[in-house]
């Protein structure tokens, strides 16, 4: 498969990243390329150029800074996955990125490109959204609740870039995943935090974008327990239908993985 | 046109590229090194699994031009002159392949995965690290008692 071709630079800052950005209103940025380039050879975009975000140092690195963990967009999900510094504050953030894809894509994939990229069914949107994190970008801190606004679509600004992300270290979380037996995309994934603001629900791929799941918060908060959400379903009205599964089935499927990361959340 | 310049094999190369040349372009076009395969193209298979910077990646994947600076190796820069790399002779010994095609992409997965993980490996674990490398031949079985056999071998290396 051959690409379009494309101009392609690599800046060496953040300042040089957004003015180039701002300058040419046709490129795309590129973090570690895990989506984006495969999309690139399947002619699904085009851009004139790429401005490769993997020359800015500044942009990799995780640290615990009091009550939050901070994690730079360009760092690597094998790097979140086997950090220490993650596994002591949010465990099933790293058990999160030790899932994502294969080894050799957690080599290069980063947690800035995949949340810019927002396809449907990653992993990281869940924490995202689940831990109540904030998108840290070149120019505003945007709130998780806020950034997800549709299928591969974001509130981030066609010349912002993402900078880091921002986790509360919750009280409790975990993450369970029915992955696509291919691609290990979640066919449905549920994170599930107890947070400083209550319980948090996100649900990844069952929809056009990640979503909360606000009746089994609302159910959990009551009782932090996988048997709260006997019973309950999740509405397939506007869920994701496919040969890999109905929206019935990834409703259904919903609730079992909630139930999972429940437990997990509770042990 | 980009011009980037790495070190591949512990060789120093220059080469001009297009914004779209991907590494494995690089590295079977360019410098004529066609030990890292193409498979699927698409990602998923490992075939063209190399060694940027120590980590294993998908090279059908990453663009040539982002490696500038870059150290590469691979499959032809594992082997010591003659003496093969204890991950290639273990292939070798347990007949870790049939075909052959995905082979290059495996064994360079497999010294990533000893790399990350240690050199005791049991087999859930190398099935479960190898996600990313597929045998069409459906060998797994001696491609996992190679990696294990490999991963001891590479001990104290």
């Amino acid at each position: 498969m051959t690409m379009y071709d494309f101009a392609y630079s690599r800046p060496s800052s953040l300042d040089d990243a957004a003015a180039a950005l701002s300058a040419h209103g046709e490129f795309k940025l590129l973090a570690g390329g895990m989506s984006l380039v495969p999309t690139l050879k399947l002619r699904l975009a085009r851009y004139a150029g790429l401005l490769d975000l993997g020359g800015i140092a500044a942009l990799n690195g995780i640290k615990r800074d009091g009550d939050v963990l901070v994690i730079g967009a360009m760092t690597p999900h094998a790097v979140v996955a086997a950090s220490a510094e993650v596994a002591r504050a949010i465990p099933a953030l790293a058990s999160l990125a030790g899932g994502i894809g294969d080894p050799l894509v957690r080599n290069r994939g980063t947690i800035g490109g995949s949340i810019a990229y927002a396809d449907p069914a990653a992993d990281y949107p869940a924490g995202v959204l689940g831990l109540d994190a904030t998108v840290l970008t070149s120019r505003r801190r945007i709130a998780a609740d806020d950034f997800f606004t549709g299928l591969f679509e974001t509130a981030l600004q066609r010349d912002e870039i993402i900078t880091a992300v921002s986790f509360p270290v919750p009280r409790a979380a975990a993450y369970a995943k029915l992955p696509q037996q291919a691609s290990r995309f979640a066919l449905v994934g549920v994170f599930v935090a107890r947070t400083a603001g209550g319980v948090r629900v996100a649900v990844t791929g069952a929809g056009p974008a990640v979503f909360r799941w606000r009746q089994a918060e609302a159910a959990l908060e009551r009782r932090f327990e996988p048997a709260a959400l006997d019973g309950m379903a999740l509405a397939a009205d506007g869920l994701n239908s496919d040969f890999h599964g109905s929206a019935e089935y990834r409703a259904h499927c919903a609730c079992v993985m909630a139930k999972r990361a429940v437990r997990a959340a509770s042990s | 046109m980009p011009i980037v310049s790495m070190t591949v094999n512990g060789q120093p190369v220059t080469a001009e590229v297009e914004g779209r040349t991907l590494l494995v372009q690089l590295l079977r076009e360019h410098l004529k090194l066609t030990g890292t395969h193409e498979g699927c193209d698409t990602s998923q298979c490992g075939c063209c699994t190399v060694h940027l910077d120590g980590k294993g990646v998908k090279s059908c994947t990453v663009l040539a031009a982002a490696c500038a600076g870059a150290t590469v190796t691979t499959i032809e820069g594992l082997a010591q002159g003659d003496r093969l790399h204890p991950m290639q002779e273990a292939f070798r010994e347990h007949h870790g392949l049939q075909c052959g095609f995905c082979t290059p992409g495996m064994i360079m997965s497999a010294v990533d995965m000893v790399n990350r993980m240690g050199n005791d490996l049991d087999a859930h674990t190398v099935r479960e690290q190898l996600e990313g490398n597929l045998c069409r031949c459906t060998g797994y079985h001696n491609i996992v008692k190679a990696i294990q056999a490999g991963a001891a071998a590479m001990k104290g290396r």
